[in-house]
């Protein structure tokens, strides 16, 4: 029966709202914290009815100045910091920082070090879109998949912890090298959590990529055409979702990547659907980099040896030989000797291309250090993508576009 | 969008297409110095005609009070074609307003990088449509990056004053007793290097200073 004779009423009054309030828009802020936005981004929104005329991210509330604390200490000092950028993939900001000070200094990292690094980098990819994934599938209404990557992750962690000490603020490397040797076994067990982990991952991906109500949530959702994303300098799984095929793992390998076969997935509209693919198969294909990895994993040094000035010796050395004292108090003191130059290197990272911009005048101490973050670049996108979209919707776009706050605020 | 590819060799085409550009010392990409009036024409053919289509990073660097040109602002362009960067530096005329020509209108991606470099540096972007602080607050008075801010930072009243009213706080430096760990490169004596000997005039003991310097 047509509501109308029921209450006929009612459904005059409900028009005469809708009339009076018709283009009558309403301003509405979400975060900084708001569950769905993903730490402190904060959205200051326009919106008539339910969509959205108008949005614009408010940045800085995690703020520390991060850039600044850089040009006061050494080198060496700094890769903590480097932790708190993508706090969800610290081992590859520690990788990424590390290599762009050794370009500057022009070391040469021995290949069991690179071995290492791509190992790191790959696991922190693992375990940063395990993250990801977890979360937006709670953004859009699905628990178990939270439930299910944070039981992997665990697993992750333990590995971490295993390797550096820490499951989560990682500072892993140092300036020349690595802060120890992978423990013995550490491998294998990379390689049992490899095996492991592929059957879960289907389990969990199958979870979402048929679910009627993710694929409605996420479908022709928040679409970013080529053109936009290059021009907007989108970066990582955001750009690849929209089928620009640009990894710098492939394109321009560093630490030895060029030495691994794998795929680098991509897009083909652009919407929030095919972002969460691209990261799924990201998962997969880390995982093959992971297995030749370890299956060839070569030995020999850890750390540029000759990097006397740089890398600080082993604490045994340090206790045993007075130069390597030496070298250790002054690595210590006045930070890694490093010549003067500039140097800009970037990274593929989970989120997307880190880059680290140094300026040095010589010493243990940078003078300029920029950040270059990929979440950053990428939510400066937003306020065009949200436009015409639902409030719903904005929560299943921020998802998919898999931010961290402490990158991109810096 | 351009699908120009890169000519194999960069540097030499194009100092041939702008004579007025020098190269720059660098130890990775190639690199160049631009007139900063020239700045956008470079930018502009570098990804119209050599197939630097994405926009990395805009920044500046403050080469300390006294120098001069104290400001120059670096770019950072990446091809996807050829998988090569390439570095464009620009130094600003003005040490006390620098300003810079914006590249907005050639990627809206730089928006933001040139907000960010406005609100830490203090460049202001020419032709910018919406040149606000973004880091820190609306209002804020300094520009933190730049090299006479201590990194202590600088007492400041809250952004909202009926909260700076209602709870009479401030922003309050940093004490660096206890701050980050800061050593001094190439004091030879230890107890100079040490983290709080960088901002000596006041601690949790020591009383601070009424006029903080700016």
């Amino acid at each position: 029966m047509p509501t109308e004779h029921v209450f006929p009423e009612a459904g005059a009054k409900a028009a005469a709202a809708a009339q009076e309030f018709e283009g009558e828009k309403m301003s509405l802020s979400m975060g900084p914290s708001h569950p769905s936005t993903h730490g402190v981004l904060r959205l200051q929104m326009e919106i008539d009815g339910e969509v959205l005329t108008k949005a614009e991210p408010i940045l800085g509330y995690l703020h520390r100045g991060d850039e600044k604390i850089a040009e006061n200490m050494t080198y060496n000092q700094f890769v903590p910091y480097t932790d708190r950028l993508d706090y969800l993939a610290p081992l590859a900001n520690n990788v990424a920082y590390a290599i762009a000070v050794e370009k500057l200094a022009n070391l040469e990292i021995p290949p069991r070090c690179q071995a290492i690094r791509v190992i790191c980098c790959e696991l922190a990819r693992i375990s940063s879109h395990l993250m990801g994934l977890g979360a937006y599938g709670i953004d859009v209404g699905a628990w178990t998949v939270f439930l299910y990557s944070f039981t992997e992750r665990e697993k992750l962690y333990r590995l971490f912890e295993e390797l550096t000490g820490a499951r989560f603020t990682t500072s892993y490397t140092r300036i020349g090298g690595v802060s120890r040797d992978v423990p013995e076994g550490w491998t294998d067990r990379v390689n049992a959590f490899c095996d492991q982990f592929l059957p879960i991952l289907e389990e969990i991906l199958r979870l979402l990529t048929r679910n009627k109500i993710f694929t409605d949530r996420t479908v022709d959702i928040g679409v970013i055409s080529k053109d936009d994303a290059v021009a907007y300098g989108l970066t990582g799984p955001n750009l690849r979702g929209s089928g620009v095929a640009l990894d710098l793992r492939k394109d321009k390998p560093y630490s030895g990547y060029e030495q691994y076969e794998f795929d680098v997935p991509v897009g083909t509209k652009g919407d929030c659907y095919d972002r969460y693919l691209v990261r799924g198969e990201e998962m997969r294909q880390s995982v093959r980099i992971i297995k030749q990895a370890v299956a060839k994993f070569p030995g020999g040094d850890w750390y540029a040896k000759d990097a006397k000035k740089i890398f600080a010796p082993p604490k045994d050395k340090v206790l045993s030989s007075m130069e390597e004292l030496i070298h250790n108090f002054m690595i210590v003191t006045e930070g890694p000797l490093i010549p003067p130059g500039e140097v800009y290197f970037e990274a593929e990272n989970p989120k997307g291309i880190l880059g680290f911009y140094i300026v040095s005048k010589g010493g243990g101490v940078p003078w300029r250090l920029k950040i270059r973050s990929p979440s950053f670049c990428n939510l400066s996108i937003l306020p065009k993508v949200c436009v015409g979209a639902m409030i719903s919707d904005v929560v299943s776009i921020l998802g998919s576009f898999d931010f961290v706050m402490g990158e991109c605020d810096r | 969008m351009p699908t120009a590819t890169a000519p194999a060799d960069v540097s030499a085409a194009l100092q041939a297409k702008f004579p007025q550009i020098s190269p720059r010392p660098s130890s990775d990409h190639p690199a160049f110095n631009v007139p900063a009036t020239d700045a956008l024409a470079v930018l502009k053919a570098l990804r119209d005609e050599f197939g630097f289509d994405f926009l990395m990073d805009i920044t500046a660097v403050d080469w300390a009070e006294g120098a001069s040109p104290r400001f120059t602002v670096v770019w950072h362009l990446h091809s996807s074609s050829s998988h090569g960067y390439i570095r464009i530096a620009a130094a600003c005329e003005s040490d006390i307003e620098p300003s810079m020509p914006s590249a907005v209108g050639l990627w809206p991606g730089a928006n933001w990088h040139e907000r960010e470099t406005w609100d830490l540096l203090g460049i202001r972007f020419t032709g910018h449509p919406d040149l606000r602080r973004i880091l820190m607050w609306e209002g804020y008075p300094y520009h933190p990056l730049r090299k006479e801010f201590p990194l202590a930072g600088i007492e400041t009243e809250l952004h909202d004053p009926e909260v700076a009213a209602e709870t009479g706080a401030k922003a309050i430096a940093a004490p660096m007793a206890g701050g980050p760990f800061v050593a001094s490169p190439g004091e030879i004596n230890p107890s100079d290097a040490e983290p709080r000997a960088k901002d000596e005039s006041w601690n949790e003991r020591r009383e601070k200073p009424a006029e903080p310097s700016a």
